[in-house]
């Protein structure tokens, strides 16, 4: 919680950010290396699926990402709500693209997949859906909180939407096990243990930091210019 | 309680003195559903195969409609700061308008729809549950509907802005409601998809109300 009162106010958030952020680009760029190498190169491929199942280097991570940014969203929401954290409607205003961007890659390189593996683009299961209504739920948190002249009703209604929404998260953690899906079920984070060969499950974590890594860097980026642009408005309608 | 039964007294006052209103919310829930035989064709089993979907979306299109005026009035005439200051929980209030956005279009809707589903060649029981699960589940649509009306109060495009916010979360209600018709055809327990209809009626019953109390503060503000 200290760190949280300490990276409030927006000139040392930006100090913070300016001096974290040469590392975790060179940090990115070698996960991603790394990462791709692994994922690319040296992993096998699938004696079903043949070089497809590489695509899940992709796709998985991406949907990791993509319900944790929205996680992201609830709590910065929260934040925003409870606390009146000065950077956490900014924050929130970053991450929502970037967080929608990776539901929508998690959407196409699931689609993409499933011409190969399923016969089909697409299907309407459970966590297919559930996935495209968080998809739905991102353009309404960008929309919403766009939506107003005074950009403070704006943030924080976005932020009782992301709050709402979370109910979303668990319904499509849980989709596999609820309904009969063609998405296969969970064989990762499991009580038992992830199910799938370490020759593929260390390259596939290896990707999720990276984009992790990747998802951090872009919210940071955004943030500043959130804050920068939060600035530029008070300054045209001060003068 | 006496808040709770004024305001819903008030509003149903209102909609009585202008009842247009409200007609105009229901002949739109008529002429979408009939639109879609004539742009399908009249193939009896095509249609009895759709019929239950196509009146679970009419009717939520149609609640959608009516929603952005539910808190646009008092908001714009200064009653909505009214309500800021009673004593009664501001809870409460949202709660006594969407109940009075329930019984203007849930209702008739609830009413309309077996009426209708007979026009799509649908069974006497069939026409019975969808009824039963129109009944259970338009409470869903103007509670969550009632949220993304006080989300976005006096927002631009409000219109349109609410409904891509309150659609993508009645979607679990439109699923359940229209697979529950289905059940006649396939065999599944019905009752299990109306108490599901009734499960979520009563999650939104009990969180909608402060997530619009606090969308309507902050608008007041």
């Amino acid at each position: 919680m200290a760190d949280l009162h300490f990276l409030a106010n927006p000139a040392r958030f930006r100090r913070f950010s300016q001096r974290v952020m040469p590392s975790l680009g060179f940090a990115t760029v070698l996960a991603f290396a790394v990462g791709l190498y692994l994922a690319l190169l040296q992993s096998p491929p699938d004696y079903q699926q043949g070089e497809t199942v590489r695509i899940m280097f992709v796709h998985v991570p991406s949907a990791w990402l993509s319900m944790g940014g929205y996680a992201l969203l609830a709590v910065l929401g929260a934040s925003l709500l409870v606390w009146r954290h000065p950077l956490a409607a900014l924050m929130a205003r970053a991450a929502a693209p970037v967080g929608a961007c990776f539901a929508l890659v998690c959407l196409a390189t699931g689609s993409l997949w499933g011409r190969p593996m399923w016969g089909t683009y697409w299907v309407w299961d459970a966590r297919l859906t559930s996935m495209l209504l968080l998809f739905f739920l991102y353009l309404g948190h960008i929309a919403l909180s766009r939506a107003y002249d005074d950009p403070d009703r704006g943030d924080r209604a976005a932020a009782i939407l992301a709050l709402v929404g979370v109910i979303n998260l668990p319904i499509i953690k849980f989709s596999v096990d609820w309904w009969n899906t063609l998405h296969q079920p969970a064989s990762i984070t499991r009580l038992e243990g992830p199910a799938i060969h370490p020759t593929i499950l260390i390259p596939l974590l290896w990707m999720a930091g990276s984009f992790l890594l990747l998802f951090i860097l872009l919210v940071l980026v955004r943030t500043e210019t959130e804050i920068d642009r939060r600035r530029l408005e008070i300054a045209e309608q001060s003068a | 309680m006496t808040g709770f039964a004024a305001l819903l007294t008030r509003d149903l006052r209102l909609v009585w003195r202008r009842p247009g209103d409200v007609a105009v919310v229901l002949a739109f829930f008529v002429v979408a559903t009939v639109l879609f035989p004539l742009g399908i064709g009249p193939q009896a089993n095509i249609l009895a195969r759709i019929a239950a979907g196509v009146l679970w979306c009419t009717a939520l299109f149609a609640s959608m409609l009516s929603l952005d005026r539910l808190f646009a009035a008092d908001y714009e005439d200064g009653s909505l700061d009214l309500l800021l200051l009673a004593p009664w929980p501001l809870e409460l209030a949202a709660l006594a308008k969407c109940a009075a956005h329930w019984i203007v279009t849930g209702l008739p809707i609830t009413v309309l729809a077996p009426v209708l589903g007979a026009a799509f060649g649908l069974e006497g029981g069939a026409l019975l549950a969808l009824a039963a699960t129109l009944l259970v589940g338009t409470p869903t649509l103007s509670l969550t509907g009632g949220l993304a009306a006080a989300l976005t109060l006096g927002a631009r495009r409000g219109g349109a802005l609410l409904a891509l916010l309150a659609l993508p979360l009645c979607v679990p209600t439109l699923i359940f409601g229209a697979a529950a018709i289905e059940t006649l055809m396939t065999g599944e327990d019905l009752l299990a998809h109306l108490a599901i209809l009734a499960a979520l009626a009563l999650v939104a019953l009990a969180t909608t109300p402060w997530a619009m109390a606090a969308a309507l503060r902050q608008a007041g503000e």
